[in-house]
Parts: structure tokens; sequence; C-alpha cells
């Protein structure tokens, strides 16, 4: 067995299995869920295997791996060719349920972080509103403090999970202030009374995934649904993000590993003017080109892993590899249905969903330009004087 | 119940050319992974089941180099108890004797009533594994085992066996036995995460050839029956017609040759 740097035999393994799971379990039905969406028993069996749970402590039914774990879920659940499932399950394991794992009471691990990890509960992340997405700073759902609880007003929108959801991890203010003070994390049960999912908003790609608009009408929750501190729920929130960029980018870079698979196949048994297309320089020099900027975007991706999963925070680096990660796999989902011609333009074949799913990466998890300005910033290209 | 499964590791040639080496007697392994014999994976999770449900222990056993040790591993990550690996260069070109052989040294050293193999591999594909093993312990042995019941507290089973057209024989024997599993007996399960991690802590001991009291004699060409002369490719007969062209045109081909053979 052959170790890279950063993989042990435990990582190998899981990493056999999940791409096992993903091929024979999951594949099959990639077409199928873009039209129906994905069935709630790819959670339970996620759940059952431990995969939702990887790096979570084994005392609430976690299996205490580490970071990379859920670089090794994330890079195989992308084999099972459709980007919603692995989208959901980043969700579900990186966005919505750490904070209940670091500022949560017990009472909020046992009802919300053990049945998550479980897959007997899906959970869902509301942060983004119609007027304000990586602006945090701008949101505008306000939590009102009333006896024995807090009566919530406002929307949010493009919320993954949204619609079949069993709660939501859910940023409010709290205070009438503006910026980044004043705003507290709550745990929502997603059948409480005033929890409207408005719409079930459909998608260019992700099809298989649900996304959600809702609406919060004069919604009450319990004073036991606040998440941490109150007033803390920027920086409860914002801590995470950084490291579940990178499972995204594992994720892209997965889908493209896939795809280059599937263009290389299709480019070698192809044959026109009477030789395959991958024998044509023109196709060769280009199937190059992806293939160094895959392993280069995995490259980058591992170190900055390596670095988080080290105590690092590496905003500036982790903001690159998010960026390339995400362009590289429209690049090679793009020039995948470029290769294939017209049969890459067609429904019935998967090179569509590859191209409609990875267009995504470059605007979920923060856009391209967010991640250049980051990196901008970070560079100190901004500074005065 | 105890029980031993046998387990090899393969490569996997079900979507990959496959090359002859240089040396006439193999074949380029190169370009190729590997992983558990699929025969050998539903025998794995035969073993497993019927630990869960009737208790005892599960002890994998592996002929290979160090290489099978990932497939060791899963099957300890899926719920086997221990396990053997045998590795010595004696044991180079066994064939299916010399393996059986082998094993039935190994399997002297621990408690069983069933040893469980797979019904053949996808590699050489003798077949012969479980029959010569059967014979040279001295128990009753079935193949292509495809049902598998328990009776009698573990004295004796039930053994359906699958034959052409989905005929399914059934017989009983007496326990200790060896049953040579095939796929489609059971729905082999997935490695949990905690199971993987289970396993990287369970010990695979090693045995050399003398470790298992085997004498030269009886390990690798020495102690086999039949000896690899070398690997040829199919030669396109005389018989044989390859259609050239595109799918449409070579499928008007095939239908006009039918038509005019009168086969349809």
């Amino acid at each position: 067995m052959s170790l890279s740097l950063f993989f042990t035999e435990e990582h190998e393994m899981l990493r056999r299995s999940v791409r096992e799971f993903a091929e024979k379990e999951l594949a099959p039905h990639a077409e199928e869920w873009d039209e129906t969406g994905f069935p709630d028993w790819v959670f339970t069996r996620l759940g059952e295997l431990g995969y939702l749970g990887l790096h979570y402590p084994e005392e609430y039914g976690g299996g205490g791996g580490d970071y990379f774990t859920n670089i090794v879920l994330a890079e195989e659940l992308s084999r099972c060719g459709s980007g919603s499932v692995n989208m959901a399950v980043a969700v579900q394991v990186g966005m919505a349920t750490p904070p209940v794992l670091a500022f949560g009471t017990e009472e909020q691990k046992q009802k919300y972080l053990v049945p998550a990890i479980k897959g007997e509960k899906i959970a869902c992340l509301g942060i983004t509103e119609p007027n304000a997405g990586s602006d945090v700073a701008s949101l505008t759902t306000f939590a009102e403090k009333v006896p024995g609880g807090w009566k919530v007003n406002g929307n949010k929108i493009f919320i993954t999970n949204g619609v079949r959801a069993h709660f939501m991890t859910l940023v409010a203010r709290t205070e009438k202030t503006k910026g980044y003070k004043g705003m507290s994390l709550f745990l929502v049960d997603t059948d409480t009374p005033g929890f409207v999912v408005s719409r079930k908003l459909d998608k260019v790609g992700m099809k298989a995934s649900d996304t959600a608009e809702i609406f919060f009408e004069d919604m009450v929750i319990p004073d036991d649904a606040l998440l941490g501190d109150e007033g803390r729920g920027f920086y409860n929130i914002m801590w995470e993000l950084q490291g579940e960029r990178l499972i995204g980018s594992a994720a892209a870079i997965g889908g493209a590993r896939l795809c280059l698979e599937q263009l290389l196949e299709y480019t070698k048994e192809r044959e026109q003017f009477g030789k395959p297309l991958c024998r044509n320089q023109a196709i060769a020099h280009r199937i190059a080109d992806l293939a160094t900027k895959i392993e280069a975007a995995e490259a980058l991706n591992y170190i900055c892993a390596w670095k988080y999963d080290n105590g690092e925070y590496p905003v500036k680096e982790i903001s690159m590899a998010k960026l390339f990660a995400a362009q590289v796999s429209c690049e090679v989902a793009d020039e995948a249905m470029q290769f294939m011609g017209g049969y890459g333009y067609m429904m019935e074949y998967p090179a569509q969903r590859a191209w409609r799913d990875s267009r995504l990466m470059r605007i979920g998890g923060g856009t391209d330009e967010i991640m250049r300005e980051i990196i901008a910033t970070t560079m100190g290209l901004y500074a005065k004087g | 119940m105890n029980m031993v499964v046998c387990v090899k590791r393969v490569p996997d040639t079900s979507e990959s050319e496959v090359h002859i080496d240089g040396s006439g007697k193999g074949i380029d392994t190169s370009r190729l992974s590997f992983g558990i014999n699929e025969c050998d994976n539903y025998a794995v999770e035969e073993a497993i089941q019927k630990k869960e449900a009737l208790g005892g222990n599960v002890t994998v056993i592996s002929l290979g180099d160090k290489q099978s040790d990932e497939v060791i591993r899963m099957a300890l990550a899926k719920g086997g108890d221990d396990a053997i690996r045998l590795e010595d260069e004696a044991f180079a070109g066994s064939d299916a004797v010399a393996v059986a052989k082998a094993l039935a040294a190994a399997v002297k050293d621990v408690e069983w009533d069933i040893v469980f193999t797979g019904a053949l591999t996808d590699d050489d594909g003798y077949a012969a594994v479980p029959v010569a093993l059967g014979e040279i312990l001295g128990v009753p042995f079935a193949t292509y085992v495809k049902k598998l019941e328990v009776m009698d507290d573990g004295k004796k089973v039930k053994v359906g066996r699958e034959l052409e057209g989905g005929l399914m024989e059934m017989v009983e024997m007496t326990t200790p036995c060896v049953l040579g599993i095939q796929t489609g007996i059971n729905e082999p399960r997935y490695a949990s995460f905690k199971g993987i991690k289970q396993a990287a802590r369970k010990e695979i001991t090693i045995k050399s050839a003398s470790d298992l009291g085997l004498d030269a004699s009886d390990c690798g060409e020495a102690g086999s029956w039949a000896a690899l002369e070398q690997f040829t490719p199919p030669v396109v007969g005389e018989m044989a017609e390859i259609l050239e062209g595109e799918p449409d045109e070579t499928a008007g081909k095939l239908a006009g040759i039918l038509k005019e053979k009168g086969l349809v």
C-alpha cells in the first residue's frame, strides 16, 4: 500500500470503503436523483457506517478520527457522480453541527448532535439571507427576547437541506446593532410554528439536493434554543468556515478526478478520422493540462488541510485552495463536455451533470471574487500608506 | 461456532486490458488495481453473519506478501477477530493443491467448525482450493455454496449449491467442513469507521513454511500437482469472423449473418 505524506492505513481503508459504498449504492441512482432528489436513507446509511461523525468524539457516537477523515469522505463521496450528496453531507457534518459540539450544552448535544451523527436527524445551516451572503455582517433576521424564549422574524435563502431538515443551526441578530456584534446562534426544530419553508428552489445543478427559502414568522423558540453565548454568534460560526472550505475543495477535486477518468475512457475509445480522440495532440495536451491542474489543486488542498489540522489558520492559502479547486473542477467538467461533442451536451450522458454541479463550486462557500478579495486583502494590497 | 475464512488479494481485471508479462508465466500488473477476490468477499460476509447469529470467532487467513494485509485488515474491519498471513518465498509457484497444503497446515493451530473460502479466484480461476483443502483436512466439503443454514447447534449444516440453469442442489453435511462460497449468497457489508479503527489494533500473525511444519517438498512448485508452463493470448480461429466498423454498420452485418444462417 502506498501511503502519502498525509494519509495513514486507516485513511486508506476508509477511502476504499467510502468509494465502494458510493460506487455501488449511490452512483446507480445519480441520474434518477437529479429528478427526484436523493432519498433520506442516504443519511441513515451513512450514519450507520459512521461516516457522518468521522471526526466527532466517540462519546457522542463519532469515530474519533482526525480532520483528514472528512477530506477522504468528501473526495470519495464524489465517486457517486452526484455533487448533491457531498454538498448535503458537508452541511450536515461540517457546517451545521460543529458549533453544537463546540458550544452546545450536554442536552443540546444529546438532542441534536447524537442523532445527526446517526443520520436520524438532518441538519441545515441558516446564515445566508437575500441581502447578506458572505457579507454576514449585514444579516437582519432578528430574535427578540420574550419571556421564556425568543421570537424570531426574518428570512433565509439558498439553505441546503432546508426542505427536509429536522433542525437548523440559525444565525440571528439579538441586538438592534449593525456589524458583527449582537448576533447569536440558535438550534431550531423545523417543526416549530412559524418556521415556514416558502419555496423549494430550482437550481441549475446540484439538483438532487434540496435548497430552501425559509421565512420565520413570529417563530417562538425556548430559552434553551440559544447555542453558545448570546452576542457571540458571528464568531461562533465563522471559525469553522475555513476548514469547511477545504472540505468543499476536496469534493470539487474528487469530482474533477472522476470526470478526468471518464473523459480518458471516452477519448481512448472514441475513434474519429481513424484514430482514438486522445491520440490527437490538440486533445492529448489539454488532457495533460487538466491532469496537472488536478494534481496541483490536490497538493495545495492537502498542505492547507495539514496546516489547519495542526492548529494553523492559513486563511490566505485556504482561499487560494478553494478558488483554484473550484476553477479546476469547472474547467475539467467543461473540457470533458467539449471532448464528448454532441454526446457531452445530451442529458442522457453524465457529463452534463458534472458540468452543472461543478459550476456551484465557484459560487457556494464564498464566490471566486470573495476568495480573491480575501487573498488580495491578506497580501496587503489594499493597505494605505 | 468458530470459523476460518481464507482470502486472496487479486488484481482487478474486470475493466482493464490484461497483458502477458516478459516471463510468459504471469501478467503485467503494474497498471492494475488490487483488492479482495470477489467470492472471498462473500465468504467473509457469510462467516461474519454466522458469527453474529451464533457467536464464536472468525480467523482470517491469507497466503501472500505484506500487500495482502490490506485485504486482511478490511476483513478484520468488517468483523473478523484475528488473522494469520502465510508468507514465505517457498510458496512461490504454488498451484491450488500446494496452496491448500499451506492453508491446511495453518488451520491446524486454530479451533474451527467451518473453513470458508471463495468458490474460485478471479485470477487463476481453478476453483480447486476448497476441494483440495477438504480432502487434505479429511472433512466434508462443498463448492459453489449459495445458501447456508447451520443446524443442530452447529453439528450439521444444510448447504445449497448453485448448479447450471439456477438449479440449487441441497446437501446436508456434518461439521467440521470446508465451504467454497459463491457470489450472491449474501450482501457484503461496507466497513464502518469504527470497524476500521478496531482493525488497526488487531494483530496479523505471520507464519513461514517452517512455522507451519511444512517441508520444501510440500511448498511451491515442488508441492504442486500442476505446473504453469506459459500464458498465450487466444488465437483467432478459422471459424471466427471479426466484424469491423462502426456499431450501426457491424450490427447490420451481424443481423445479416444470423439471418443467412437461419439462426433468427
